[in-house]
């Protein structure tokens, strides 16, 4: 049995898993029934559909977009490809391009036999599962031999706009000090239903996801990881209308950590639940295979919310994302459980409370490489307290184990990162990593303290948040606003129009085998 | 290195303050001192601290020193400099445009719009374009407010509505047809490629081209954002760093008091 430092009871942890147990159950339950514009694009991406038009419109979209205005897409994009692979004998890139050119009609070309479409596909989908098998094993391979830095892993962001420019900084960032290296995505493109196509130059504030920028960052911080001798994990954000997409385009490129959390999505960029819950399973899939760490969301909702009076949230939502994860086979090493450093500094005794919600979220969590986000609502232009807050930060963070930490930097809320704000915020990391390093052995928690009687409180109103959710369904308590002070429709945001009802012919190979409940 | 740190010699000079040349104000006046700090792209040796020291007194500084230097990775180097700045401002003859009002408590704006306006008036608000951030727009309008001061949806006076983050400027003015805005908040917080300044514009625009623009009160607000900035855009009013709700609020409340009874 593990031991409590907080005096939390494991009885009432295990009660709050199987209330969010139930709550997942019931939102996958609804997924299963559908596919959505990005799965099927997901599914071209695997099996090796890449490239764009003339007016630079990708060829899965294209693809995915004739089938769904032909009323074909229920069936799924992999059985119209079989069959047209079987009737042409050519290969779905060269049928993609076909169709770029108006040469094929999907409505009349003929069904062939079920065993004869899963053989034709089979070599496709076999070198789509060698391919992400291939870099989880560099990585594995790596981290063996090279070895990695000890957590909490130190996460940085870079956002110039310029992928080329991200490279300078992201090696100097490694250099420094970072383990793990985040390119900060280009405003807006969480609302994109489809991923741009090639290396970016010209962002606002980051840079698109493409595989062509993956490949970019992925090859510079293999090199700066073996000059350091340390593997350096690259980070991007399989978020928005395209999460799975995004997700293959990771697994192919060998990205190693990826935001993903449909609540995020659905809360602070009003894309539809019940596409991005779809969306975000097969994404968890993938992610659970290709050995990606994901990081979840509930820091934001301390942005708009209180960070003291809806720390209960920030737990329920964790244990819900927990169990959403499991479903896709995700395992609890690979969770990156979010949650924040975001309390009023103004507030009395607010560093014990936060320790409290730290050291919980660590024995509620306790195999999972828990994400910890820096303040930045009550960062304020003054770099001098700013730098102050990130320390207080970091001592938390090496108290109680964090498994990832995102750096804040003094000069949030002002720009993004200088090189130099980047180096500072590391040597901060480092000097109270090193300088306080078994403090979380050492110290224990007084019987009746404020932070035991906090950390419990906040346990018992989650479990009773838990309780009224699983009663309402997450869908209904999402419209009701029940976090982060967001209310949002279960048939408004963005996306609804790309969910499509799957009929019995649909198949999706890639869960099975991903999941390792089948095999090839 | 830190041969100057407990330096006896002359600080300042002129030792009484002269508001007509006013210079920064380490521990004596008129001394000068400056702190500053840069990243220059050259590697870290001798010739890089010179290069800082130059540079330093091409800003207009005396005795420029570097306190603190570091290589931040191979061709990038990172200087913590102080000097005396040589250069000084004339303080009486600055002017800058303020929002002019009277900033009341949320009971007395409240009170002040039932007995001049009689009627709740109606504001939205947006992070508009590509922003993603809420941070602003949500201080000042959710109920909760921001460092304790109540948001406008906590105002008995005002009906809002906030529309949250990367909000289409089409849609921010449908918005406001539909609800009859009195008042449009506009928060805009990434300044990149002054993206801000195309998105302010565009917005001014587009409500002109509709006929709206004199019938509400237009107001921007974000932390690189002044009421000068504001005024030459197009809007009424801006709203920058260390605003609140009720500095808004105010301002809603006088400015459309001024409106209805000149």
């Amino acid at each position: 049995m593990q031991k409590s430092k907080l005096g939390l009871d494991f009885n009432r942890v295990a009660e709050a898993k199987r209330l969010a147990q139930n709550i997942a159950d019931k939102v996958q339950q609804h997924v299963e029934g559908f596919t959505t514009v990005t799965v099927e694009r997901t599914l071209c991406r695997l099996i090796g559909i890449d490239g764009i038009d003339a007016d630079e419109i990708p060829l899965p979209n294209i693809l995915v977009d004739e089938l769904k205005e032909k009323g074909l897409l229920a069936q799924g994009v992999l059985f119209h490809l079989a069959n047209a692979m079987l009737e042409t004998g050519l290969d779905p890139q060269q049928i993609t391009e076909q169709l770029v050119e108006g040469k094929i009609d999907f409505r009349k070309i003929n069904i062939y036999p079920e065993e004869q479409r899963e053989a034709i596909l089979k070599p496709y989908i076999k070198e789509a599962i060698a391919r992400v098998s291939a870099n989880r094993k560099r990585r594995e391979d790596y981290i063996a031999t090279m070895g990695e830095g000890s957590k909490p892993y130190i996460y940085v962001i870079v956002a110039t706009g310029n992928i080329y420019e991200d490279v300078v900084q992201a090696q100097a960032a490694a250099r420094q000090g970072a383990d793990i290296i985040a390119v900060i995505r280009t405003t807006g493109q969480s609302l994109l239903d489809y991923v741009p196509y090639g290396a970016t130059t010209e962002g606002f504030g980051g840079t698109f996801a493409t595989q062509e920028n993956f490949r970019i960052m992925r090859t510079a911080l293999n090199e700066v990881g073996e000059e350091v001798g340390r593997y350096i994990r690259l980070c991007n954000y399989c978020s928005g209308l395209c999460m799975p997409e995004i997700a293959a385009m990771g697994a192919l490129e060998g990205l190693d950590v990826m935001l993903n959390d449909a609540l995020y999505g659905i809360l602070f960029r009003d894309i539809n639940m019940q596409r991005t819950l779809i969306d975000q399973y097969f994404s968890r899939v993938i992610n659970s295979f290709a050995g990606v760490i994901i990081n979840t969301g509930e820091d934001n909702y301390l942005t708009t919310a209180d960070a003291y009076e809806e720390a209960r949230t920030v737990l329920a939502s964790d244990l819900i994302n927990e169990q959403l994860a499991l479903l896709a086979g995700l395992p609890e090493e690979q969770m990156g459980l979010g949650h924040a450093f975001e309390m009023d500094p103004q507030l009395e005794n607010g560093f014990l409370y936060e320790l409290a919600q730290a050291q919980m979220t660590r024995e509620i969590f306790p195999k999972a490489t828990l994400k910890y986000m820096p303040p930045t609502k009550f960062m304020t232009g003054n770099i001098f307290k700013g730098q102050i807050q990130n320390a207080l930060f970091n001592q938390i963070s090496i108290w109680t184990g964090q498994g990832i930490q995102l750096l804040g930097m003094m000069t949030e809320a002002i720009h993004t990162p200088f090189m130099s704000d980047r180096f500072v915020a590391i040597e901060n990391a480092r000097y109270i990593f090193n300088n306080m390093k078994n403090i979380g052995d050492e110290v224990e928690f007084k019987e009746d303290g404020i932070i035991r009687i906090r950390a419990q409180e906040v346990l018992e109103e989650a479990i009773e948040l838990l309780g009224r959710i699983e009663q309402e369904g997450l869908f209904s308590s999402l419209e009701k606003g029940i976090f982060g002070d967001v209310k949002r429709s279960k048939t408004g945001g963005k996306g609804l129009q790309g969910v499509v009802q799957k009929t019995p012919e649909y198949s999706n190979p890639f869960i099975g085998l991903m999941k390792g409940e089948t095999t090839i | 290195m830190s041969g100057g740190l407990y330096a006896m010699d002359k600080k300042g000079g002129e030792q009484s303050l002269d508001l007509t040349k006013v210079k920064p104000y380490g521990d004596t006046l008129n001394d000068g001192k400056t702190q500053i700090s840069f990243t220059l792209p050259v590697p870290c040796n001798d010739e890089a601290i010179e290069a800082a020291k130059q540079l330093m007194r091409k800003m207009g500084f005396e005795n420029p020193q570097v306190v603190f230097y570091k290589e931040l990775t191979p061709g990038f180097s990172f200087f913590v400099c102080y000097g005396s700045c040589t250069h000084t401002v004339d303080y009486t003859t600055i002017s800058v445009p303020k929002v002019e009002s009277t900033v009341m408590s949320m009971e007395e704006t409240d009170e002040y719009i039932s007995k001049n306006i009689g009627r709740k008036v109606v504001v939205i608000g947006a992070s508009t374009g590509t922003d993603a951030h809420t941070v602003g727009i949500d201080a000042i309008m959710n109920m909760k407010g921001y460092a304790g001061h109540f948001g406008l949806e906590r105002y008995e006076m005002f009906d809002t509505l906030n529309m949250g983050s990367q909000v289409l400027n089409e849609e921010f003015i449908a918005k406001a047809i539909e609800l009859k805005a009195d008042v449009l908040l506009v928060s805009q917080t990434v300044t990149q490629k002054d993206v801000h300044i195309k998105n302010l514009t565009e917005l001014v625009e587009m409500l002109e081209a509709e006929g709206l623009r004199h019938k509400v009160i237009l107001i921007c607000g974000g932390p690189r954002i002044s009421h000068e900035l504001a005024k030459e855009l197009g809007y009424d009013a801006g709203f920058s760093m260390n605003s609140y709700a009720d500095d808004v609020a105010s301002y809603i409340a006088e400015e459309m008091n001024k409106r209805l009874h000149g």
